[in-house]
C-alpha cells in the first residue's frame, strides 16, 4: 500500500484524479471516469484473520468474495447480507470484499439480516491525501469514535482506498425452503408479502416475479433456520397465505437456486440491450411506482425486499428514461440508480439520485474531509464530487 | 486527573442576559430556563461524577425553533449541547458554562406507525420503550433495549448508538434506524433515508448514529419494528470457572446458535444481585450464564437441547431452564438489577464499558483481579457474553478523599487492558467526556485527525458539543491543511485538554 500512497500523493500534486480499481467487477457502474490514471489494487488480497467463534474475519480489500464465502462455508458460516454477483448482468468477473462494501450492495436476505454496511466492523485505508488511517475495531460491538466504516459503504471509492477490512460473519442456516404463491398481481403480491412479513414466520426474503409469456407471476417467501423450525414456520405461513392464492413449496435446492438468481438480477440479465435500473422505495409504494412508470415506458421488472427493491429493464434511450423513472418516485421516498447503460447514457443522465441542495452541499464537504483535491474516483457518484 | 473542559469564553458569559432574551424571542414562555434552581436538573446526566451548570437551557417544540436556535447560536459563535433524556453514562450531555443546553424533551410525539412497511416515525424525545408500547398490541416491538429504556429517548439512542442485551441477534440502534431528520449547526434541515432501505449516497445515517451530538441535532427518527418472536425461554447455567463459561459461549456460537440474549456474571456480581433480588442464582458459582433462545416453540425446544449438551460438555455445575414466562422473567430480574444491586453494596460505583474478543475473557478477568488488588477497590463484572461487551462495576465511596480519582484511574486501566487484548474503549455507552482522554490508546494521531475532519465537514466552528469524544481541539483550517503540513502541529496555541 506504500506505493498506492505515493501514487495518490503524486496525483494530488498534479490535481488529477485516479480511478480506484479492485477487481473491476462493478467498474461499469457510475458516471464515466474522469481519471487520468488507474490505481490498481488487485494485488491487495488475502484473508488475515478468521475466528469462527468470534464471528469475525479480516481480509485485504481485494480478496475475492468467492474465496471468503468458501472459507466461511467450511465452518458453516456465511456473509449474511448475500453479496450479489453481477458477472452476468455486467459481463464482467466476480467481485472483491472491498468492492462489495464500497458499493453497499446486498442480496435478498437484506430484508431480515441487514445490508453490507451492517456487517463492517473496521478498516484501514488511505485517504485522498495518501495518508493512512483506520477506524472501527475487530469486535462486533463498538461505538468508539465516529462510525467511519459505515461511511465507506456506499461511497463507491470516492472517500478512501480501503486496505484491510474486518467484517462480522454469521452462522449459515441449516436449511431453507420457499413458499410460492402463483398468479398474483403486483398489488396483491405486496399485500401477501406484507401479511407474511408481519407474521412470526421470520420470512428472510420476499420477492415478486411478474407474469411472463411463459409463466404466471410468482410471489416467493423464503424461510431459513433449523429444520424442525423451518417446517413449522412454512406450515404456519401456508395457513396464513391460503386466502391469497394458490400455494406450492420449493425444496432446499430449488430455493437456493431461485434466490441466487434474484440476488444476481438473472431475470433481467439476458436482455442485452436494455438499460437496467435499481429502485428502492417503501414496499407499500412499490405497485404505484411501477404503474406510473409502465404507463409511459415499456419495462420488464421484478421486486425483491418485500416489494421495496425494484429491478427494471427499459428499452435503450439517450437518457435511459430517467425522468419518467425518477418522476414516479415520491419526493424523499426512495431513489433510483442506473446500474447498466452505455457510457454516453451514464454521462447524460445522473446515475445516482440527485440530492436536495443542503444534502448535496454536505456530501461535498464530507468528500473534501477525506479527499480535499478529489483525487479518488472524482465525479463517479456526483459531478465534481 | 480532574476533567478539563474547554475554557469558557468570557465574551459569551458576559452576554448571557442578551442571549436569554434572544432565545426567548424564538421560544416563548417556559421554553427558556435561566434560573439556577430550574437549571439544576440539567447540570449532569447519567455520569453523575461530573456536574456543570449550563449558560441557559432551551426546550424548543418545533423543528423551526430548533433551526432558528442553531442559526442564532451559529451567528454568535455560541456553543450548543444537545440533550435527550440525559441518561448518557459517558457524560455526552454534560453542559458547558458558556453553552446553550438544547433539550429535546418536548419532541415527545410518535408521528407515524406503519405496519405495512413495518416502521415507526417518532420525534427524538419519545422514549425507547414508548415505541414498543405503541406497537405491541399488534405483536411488534422495537429491538434495541438499553437498560435505561424506560427513560432514554430515541434521539439519544441514535446519538449514542445504544445497544442492549439483544443486540447480538437483533443489532444495535444503527442496524434498526431507517431515516432521520436533522438540523445542522447552521440551521439547515436535512433529511436522510426514510421508509425505504439503503438510501443512496454517503451513509450519513450510519455516521450520525453514534456521533454523540457532535454533528447535528436530530429532530425526527424512523426505525424498523420487528414482529415479536413466538416465544422465548431462558437458561441459567453455572460454572466453576470463567474459562469454562467462556468456552461454553464460544461453543454455542460455533454450533451456529445465535441466542436472543447471552449474559454472564462473575461471582461478586452474582452475590450482589442475589442479595438484592432473590432470583435463585447459585451462590457457589464462579460464573453464571443466562442464555435466552427465542422463536417458534419447536425451534426453542430444539436449541435448548443443544445448548444443554454444550453446557454439560463444558462441565456446568448447574443448569435450569425456565418452564414458564414468570420464571424466564425471574431469571432476568437479577441481571437487570445488576446496577442498582451494585449501588446497594457500595455507596458509589463506576460502570465501565469495554468490548473484547470473547476468547480473551479469562485473561482480561485475571488482569481485572490484579488491578482490583492494586487499587484496593472491589469490582463486579456483568458481561454481554455473546458480543464481548464487558461492564465491570468499580465499587467506591465518593465521600472518601481521593477514592473517585482512584476509581477513575482503575477504570482507565481496565479500558487500556481491553484495548491491549484487541478490544475497544466503549461497546455501547459512548466516549463522551468519560473516555475522551483515552482515545489515543486506541487511535493514532492520524486516525483522530481524519475523524475530526469529518466533524469539520458538519461543524466547522466546533460549536456542537465541544469537549466530548476528542481529547484535543483542532481548528478546522489546520486539519484541512494537514496534507501539506504533514505531521507538523501548525498552531501550538490551540487548547489541548
Amino acid at each position: 500500500m506504500a506505493e498506492a500512497g505515493a501514487a495518490i500523493k503524486d496525483a494530488l500534486k498534479r490535481r488529477e484524479s485516479l480511478e480506484v480499481l479492485g477487481l473491476g467487477s462493478k467498474r461499469a457502474i457510475g458516471r464515466p471516469s474522469e481519471a487520468t490514471d488507474i490505481l490498481d489494487l488487485s494485488f491487495n488480497k488475502g484473508i488475515s484473520i478468521y475466528e469462527p467463534q468470534e464471528l469475525v474475519l479480516s481480509a485485504k480489500a481485494g480478496t475475492r468474495i468467492a474465496e471468503i464465502s468458501a472459507l466461511l462455508a467450511g465452518e458453516s458460516q456465511m456473509l449474511a447480507f448475500e453479496p450479489p454477483d453481477f458477472a452476468e448482468l455486467l459481463g464482467t468477473g466476480s467481485g472483491s470484499l472491498g468492492g462489495n462494501l464500497a458499493t453497499n450492495l446486498s442480496g435478498p436476505r437484506r430484508l431480515k439480516a441487514g445490508a453490507a454496511r451492517d456487517f463492517i466492523l473496521g478498516f484501514s485505508a488511505l485517504n485522498g491525501s495518501g495518508e493512512p488511517f483506520r477506524a472501527g475495531g475487530r469486535v462486533v460491538k463498538n461505538v468508539t469514535g465516529y462510525d467511519l466504516p459505515k461511511l465507506m459503504c456506499g461511497s463507491w471509492g470516492t472517500l478512501a482506498v480501503m486496505d484491510e477490512i474486518t467484517i462480522k460473519v454469521m452462522p449459515k442456516p441449516e436449511t431453507e425452503i420457499s413458499v410460492c404463491i402463483s398468479a398474483l398481481t403486483h398489488e396483491a403480491s405486496i399485500r401477501a408479502m406484507a401479511a407474511a412479513l408481519q407474521s412470526p414466520a421470520e420470512v428472510s426474503s420476499a420477492a415478486y416475479l411478474p407474469k411472463t409469456d411463459f409463466e404466471e407471476s410468482r410471489t416467493m417467501l423464503r424461510i431459513e433456520g433449523v429444520e424442525a423450525s423451518v417446517r413449522a414456520r412454512a406450515s404456519h405461513l401456508q395457513d396464513l397465505l391460503k386466502p391469497h392464492g394458490s400455494l406450492s413449496l420449493l425444496d432446499e435446492a430449488s430455493s437456493l437456486d431461485f434466490w441466487r438468481d434474484v440476488r444476481d438480477v438473472m431475470p433481467l440479465a439476458s436482455l442485452r440491450d436494455a438499460h437496467i435500473w435499481r429502485i428502492s422505495v417503501p414496499p407499500s409504494e412499490s405497485a404505484v411506482v411501477m404503474a406510473r412508470i409502465r404507463s409511459t415506458v415499456e419495462t420488464r421488472y421484478y421486486c425483491d425486499w418485500g416489494g421495496g427493491l425494484l429491478w427494471l429493464a427499459v428499452p435503450p434511450d439517450p437518457e435511459a428514461h430517467g425522468q419518467v423513472i425518477r418522476g414516479a418516485i415520491s419526493s424523499g421516498s426512495g431513489h433510483a440508480t442506473l446500474i447498466r447503460a452505455p457510457a454516453n447514457v451514464r454521462r447524460s443522465v445522473p446515475v445516482f439520485q440527485p440530492q436536495p441542495k443542503a444534502l448535496a452541499e454536505l456530501t461535498r464537504r464530507v468528500k473534501t474531509s477525506f479527499d480535499p483535491e478529489r483525487v479518488l474516483n472524482r465525479s463517479r457518484m456526483y459531478e465534481g464530487v | 486527573m480532574p476533567l478539563k473542559m474547554p475554557e469558557p469564553a468570557r465574551e459569551i458569559l458576559d452576554k448571557r442576559r442578551e442571549i436569554v432574551r434572544g432565545l426567548r424571542s424564538i421560544v416563548p414562555g417556559e421554553g427558556v430556563i435561566d434560573t439556577p434552581e430550574q437549571m439544576r436538573v440539567y447540570e449532569t446526566d447519567g455520569l453523575t461524577a461530573y456536574r456543570q451548570m449550563p449558560l441557559v437551557v432551551v426546550l424548543p417544540e418545533t423543528v423551526e425553533q430548533v433551526s432558528r436556535i442553531l442559526d442564532y447560536c451559529y451567528r454568535r459563535s455560541i456553543k450548543v449541547v444537545p440533550r435527550g433524556s440525559g441518561t448518557s453514562l459517558s457524560g455526552g450531555a454534560l453542559p458547558l458554562a458558556d453553552g446553550v443546553l438544547l433539550g429535546l424533551s418536548k419532541f415527545n410525539r410518535i408521528l407515524d406507525i406503519d405496519f405495512e412497511n413495518r416502521t415507526v416515525t417518532a420525534q427524538p424525545g419519545v422514549t425507547n420503550l414508548a415505541i414498543t408500547r405503541a406497537v405491541e398490541s399488534r405483536g411488534f416491538y422495537y429491538a434495541p433495549d438499553p437498560s435505561s429504556q424506560i427513560a432514554c429517548s430515541i434521539g439519544g439512542n441514535v446519538a449514542e448508538n445504544a445497544g442492549g442485551v439483544h443486540c447480538l441477534k437483533y443489532g444495535l440502534t444503527t442496524n434498526n434506524v431507517l431515516g432521520l431528520e436533522m438540523v445542522l449547526v447552521t440551521g439547515d434541515v436535512v433529511r436522510l433515508g426514510g421508509k425505504h432501505l439503503d438510501s443512496e449516497g454517503y451513509d450519513l445515517l450510519g455516521l450520525l448514529t453514534g456521533s454523540e451530538g457532535l454533528l447535528a441535532v436530530i429532530t425526527e427518527v424512523t426505525v424498523r419494528i420487528l414482529r415479536k418472536p413466538e416465544g422465548a425461554r431462558a437458561m441459567l447455567i453455572a460454572f466453576g470457572s470463567s474459562e469454562a463459561a467462556g468456552q461454553c459461549v464460544a461453543d454455542i456460537i460455533s454450533a451456529g446458535i445465535i441466542p436472543g440474549g447471552m449474559e454472564m456474571m462473575d461471582r461478586p456480581a452474582i452475590h450482589a444481585v442475589e442479595e438484592f433480588v432473590p432470583a435463585g442464582y447459585p451462590l457457589d458459582a464462579e460464573a453464571l450464564l443466562i442464555v435466552e433462545l427465542d422463536g417458534p416453540s419447536v425451534e426453542v425446544d430444539h436449541l435448548i437441547g443443544r445448548v444443554e449438551a454444550i453446557a454439560q460438555k463444558n462441565e456446568a455445575s448447574s443448569l435450569r431452564v425456565s418452564t414458564n414466562e414468570a420464571e424466564r422473567l425471574l431469571f432476568w430480574a437479577g441481571r437487570k438489577a445488576a446496577f442498582p444491586a451494585a449501588g446497594r453494596i457500595s455507596p458509589d460505583y463506576l460502570c465501565m464499558d469495554g468490548t473484547i474478543p470473547r476468547r480473551e475473557l479469562p485473561k482480561v478477568l485475571h488482569g481485572l483481579k490484579a488491578l482490583s488488588a492494586k487499587y484496593g477497590l472491589r469490582v463486579a463484572n456483568v458481561f454481554h457474553a455473546g458480543d464481548g461487551n464487558l461492564h465491570p462495576l468499580i465499587l467506591y465511596d465518593a465521600n472518601k478523599p481521593e477514592e473517585l480519582a482512584r476509581a477513575e484511574q482503575f477504570g482507565a486501566d481496565i479500558l487500556r487492558l481491553c484495548v491491549k487484548h484487541g478490544g475497544v474503549l466503549t461497546g455501547e455507552h459512548g466516549v463522551g467526556v468519560e473516555k475522551r482522554d483515552l482515545m489515543p490508546e486506541m487511535f493514532s494521531k492520524g486516525d483522530l485527525e481524519q475523524q475530526q475532519r469529518v466533524k469539520c465537514a458538519f461543524d466547522e466552528s466546533g460549536l456542537l458539543n465541544p469537549g466530548k469524544v476528542f481529547p484535543t481541539l483542532h481548528r478546522c483550517a489546520e486539519l484541512g491543511r494537514m496534507h501539506v503540513h504533514k505531521g507538523e502541529v501548525a498552531f501550538p496555541d490551540i487548547p489541548r485538554f
